[in-house]
């Protein structure tokens, strides 16, 4: 490799020279093998995109399910069985297998992109990841096809769920399922802190890192916290179903609660990880569509930092119906009240954004907007129960779901299709209708109110939860069937939005590198990005790279420890200040992660059916992959310098 | 701001594009070190539930006919375990030198070390098993678990090493190449420093 920085002859022929190299190391030929092999993260994030809007169709259909049982009193469409498996895994999939995976998903696709890097941190892992991505979720739906899907809520609450309670199949399912599915969020998460830490284009210094980056980052780090207590507790769920122990046997010294505990020391955290990301692509699409950049940019980045660590010392607010002693409750109910802080500022900030620019509402942004109504309507009634007195009158109650689908809709599906529309031009190369895409918000927005709004109603009406049918009488029957409308108005607004983005696949105007002038360097790179994303990494000199003109002349400087086309590389520089270290070699694309995650897949399905040697056989195909895969290259004394 | 600006020319070139060699912190080290604090969480959740379940259960913990366990063997046990962290550090120290004799029997030391510690946890279970199983009741099935999950990482640690003596004696390895070296010996750190929370919550917290 050349150790001087020449200055070849700048022009289009030096380009088009060095576009064709790179294309050498980095291009793939389709075909089915690559199809199995590609470690490319754009590829992957598509994937995971895809992947996550499946599960969230099957998740939708589930739901629709319920509520048309729901619609009228006293309807036995689904047996009382039947409802309890389709809400339990309607509630799983969306928060396990649609929301984390679909953000991800963006994660995988944008974070290299806005850091000017040429890949993620591991690309291989990156793969491995997906794929045991798609065979968790595989298991989890299989399990309703065969009758036997879990049915003890998404929280699964022993002792329902031990065996004597619960001996069918179906909670083995949610216990290894979703251990299964928590290598996949582990490695992705492990990923994203890499690739953010280390990959950054030259310059890029922290506190010019975009806040979608910060958010992945932010997320990735509670996943890396708050994954342990759950695998904890379906791991030792599992002991007890399977083996025989007692942890949450109260006749034999176990304790019921040590679940709770557990399940909420994640489970709050996961609203967050689930929200905080989300929370990434509105600060993204906003500034760009209030054409000016983010107000309050290191405020946004603080309270993004102090909603990560703050919402792991608030899980007993789900627990403040089960007899714990006063004052802790007293210490819970006031951090979580504490939350609401940080939140507001974000909220604040992107009001002073708008405020302080010119607002241009496109389709994303009405997505966005539709996102900051409906979140702050779930966020006021979240703080109700904050309060212990509100909560314990209202708690499993149709309350509590209309409070955390206004979270959860409003705090991820918004974004979530906010940024489909948003970054659908560079994913595919392709422009989506306009005037469709309106049609689509206002059905999505009006559905979703109607179908959650009549909710909070029957709620304080006494309407419990998780019950299959109801009585005619007790004043619920309108606010139900409102709700059971709504869910269509909504399907058909999903389904607009679905079908427009095909369309726009399909047929759409090919799109400009740059369709709304945005300020990260996605939108530097062409539509849909080349396989190594930009053949000159940028040097980066601010916060919106993409408006900066210092920033856009370094790109068109054929520096060749910035062009890198000779082997797959990238840069590698230091964590906070972005100085450039050394430019690394990236892996190839390899059938290693695909092996591998089949090899888990077998281990799991092993388990599942008792079949221990399958579990066995499957292991070892997974480490004999792991360890020809890591397995270091033959070098001479010299090569490695050894004596 | 500035302060940041200034060096820029600097910060955006290479300081050793000639060495093709990592500067800094790699991306493998920050991969490992992620991953053994997500796995030292779960250790500590684990070991978090035992203190849950031990003082829910009341205050005459163990459960009746379960006696206080001896100490010598977990003892013993611990004098195997913990010092095979050094040999791995020689042998990181040495390879950074260029030195592969030191690293081989470096890693030859610790897989010893490490399968005595297997063996003698394989005696410690066969005469406990005599006494309760994971069934018992949950004093059972906290120590197993406990124990069990944690000789799982040292087997899974050794068998790393083993890997990586593997690819040592083969001449993989070098003054400018032993990033896998080094990861490795973070994760067997690990399941060392693990076992010094195991030995104090199974063994040394029932005495107190
Ligand atoms: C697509 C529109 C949606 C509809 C129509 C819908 C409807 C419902 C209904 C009817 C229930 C069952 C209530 C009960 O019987 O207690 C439910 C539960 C639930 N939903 Fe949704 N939902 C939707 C989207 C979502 C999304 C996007 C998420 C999360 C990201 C989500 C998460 C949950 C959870 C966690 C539960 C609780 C399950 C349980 O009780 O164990 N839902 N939803
Ligand atoms: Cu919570």
């Amino acid at each position: 490799m050349s150790t001087v920085a020449q200055q070849p002859p700048a022009g289009a022929e030096a380009r088009a020279q060095l576009e064709e190299r790179l294309e050498r190391h980095w291009g793939e030929r389709p075909s089915l093998r690559s199809w199995f092999t590609t470690v490319d993260h754009k590829r992957i994030g598509r994937r995971y995109v895809v992947t996550a809007a499946v599960y969230f169709t099957l998740a939708g259909v589930e739901a629709s399910a319920l509520r048309t049982q729901l619609a009228r009193p006293g309807q036995r469409l689904l047996s009382a069985e039947e409802y309890d498996q389709l809400f339990t895994l309607h509630g799983t999939a969306m928060i396990f297998l649609f929301a984390t995976p679909m953000l991800f998903g963006f994660g995988n696709f944008l974070v290299p992109l806005m850091l000017g890097a040429r890949d993620m941190a591991f690309p291989r892992l990156n793969a491995f990841g997906y794929w045991i991505f798609l065979f968790a979720g595989l298991i989890m739906f299989s399990s309703l096809l065969a009758g036997d899907a879990p049915d003890g809520g998404w929280f699964a609450y022993v002792p329902l769920t031990t065996r004597p309670h619960s001996p069918g199949i179906g909670l083995d399912v949610y216990a290894l399922g979703l251990l299964f599915f928590g290598v996949s969020t582990t490695a992705g998460a492990i990923n994203f802190i890499a690739t953010a830490l280390k990959l950054r284009a030259p310059g890029m210094s922290l506190n010019r890192m975009p806040v979608f980056v910060w958010a992945i980052v932010a997320t990735s780090f509670m996943v890396i916290f708050a994954l342990p207590p759950l695998n904890l507790a379906n791991g030792l769920l599992f002991l007890d179903r399977r083996f025989g122990t007692h942890f949450f046997d109260v006749g034999r010294g176990g304790d019921v609660l040590l679940w709770q505990h557990l399940f909420w020391l994640f489970g709050h955290p996961d609203v967050y990880i689930i929200v905080i990301p989300a929370l990434g692509i509105v600060s993204a699409i906003l500034p760009t569509f209030a054409r000016r950049g983010i107000a309050a940019y290191p405020l946004i980045v603080l309270s993004l930092v102090a909603i990560a660590i703050v919402s792991f010392g608030v899980w007993v607010h789900h627990m403040f119906a089960t007899g714990l002693p006063r004052l802790s409750l007293s210490f819970f109910s006031a951090a979580s009240l504490l939350i609401t802080i940080p939140s507001g500022i974000q909220i604040f900030a992107w009001l002073a954004t708008m405020w302080l620019g010119r607002v241009v509402v496109g389709v994303p942004m009405l997505f966005v907007l539709g996102f900051l109504v409906t979140f702050v309507l779930g966020g006021f009634t979240g703080v109700m129960f904050g309060l212990v007195t509100f909560d314990q009158q209202v708690t499993d109650s149709y309350f509590v779901v209309a409070h955390f689908h206004y979270v959860l809709f409003g705090g991820a599906v918004f974004p979530i299709i906010a940024g489909l529309y948003y970054w659908l031009p560079k994913m595919t190369g392709r422009m989506f209708n306009e005037r469709l895409g309106r049609w689509a918000f206002a059905l999505v927005f009006g559905g979703m109110n109607l179908t959650f709004f009549p909710m909070h109603v029957s709620g304080m009406l006494g309407m419990p939860r998780r019950v299959y049918t109801y009585p005619a009488g007790l004043g619920w029957d309108a606010w139900n069937l409102l709700s059971t409308v709504g869910v269509f108005v909504l399907a058909a607004g999903l389904l607009l939005v679905l079908g427009g983005l095909l369309y726009a696949i399909r047929r759409g105007r090919p799109a400009p590198d740059d369709p709304w002038g945005g300020d990260t360097l996605e939108w530097v790179a062409s539509s849909p990005p080349r396989p190594y994303n930009f053949p000159v990494i940028p040097r980066v000199r601010s916060l919106h790279p993409a408006w900066d003109g210092r920033t856009a002349a370094s790109l068109a400087e054929l520096d060749s420890f910035r062009t890198l086309e000779e082997g797959r590389r990238t840069p590698v520089t230091s964590e906070l200040d972005g100085r450039y270290e050394w430019a690394a070699e990236m892996p190839e694309e390899s059938i290693r992660p695909f092996v591998t995650a089949v090899g888990l897949l077998v281990v799991v399905i092993g388990l599942l059916f008792r079949w221990y040697w399958v579990a066995g056989l499957g292991g070892l195909l997974a480490a004999g992959t792991i360890a020809g895969w890591l397995w270091p290259p033959e070098r001479t004394p010299e090569e490695a310098a050894a004596s | 701001m500035t302060s940041l600006i200034e060096p820029f020319e600097e910060a955006t070139r290479p300081p050793a594009l000639t060495a093709e060699l990592p500067v800094g912190r790699t991306r493998g080290w920050w991969g490992m070190v992620l991953f053994v604090t997500t796995e030292a969480t779960l250790f500590a959740t684990l070991l978090g539930s035992y203190f849950y379940l031990r003082f829910q259960y009341g205050p005459q913990w163990l459960p009746p006919g379960i006696a206080k366990p001896e100490l010598l063997k977990p003892l013993i046990m611990t004098g195997v375990l913990l010092p095979s962290s050094l040999p791995v550090m020689w042998a990181e120290r040495g390879i950074r030198k260029g030195q592969r004799w030191r690293l081989r029997i470096g890693l030859l030391a610790t897989l010893i070390m490490g399968s005595t510690f297997l063996a003698l946890q394989g005696m410690e279970y066969a005469s406990k098993l005599k006494m309760f199983t994971i069934r018992t009741n949950v004093y059972g099935s906290l120590f197993y678990t406990i124990t069990g999950f944690h000789g799982t990482h040292v087997t899974v640690g050794l068998l790393m090493v083993g890997w990586l003596l593997a690819a040592a004696l083969r001449g993989s390895f070098g003054r400018r190449r032993h990033e896998r070296v080094r990861l490795t010996a973070i994760y067997w750190h690990f399941v060392d420093l693990v076992w010094v929370g195991i030995l104090f919550t199974v063994y040394l917290s029932t005495r107190l």
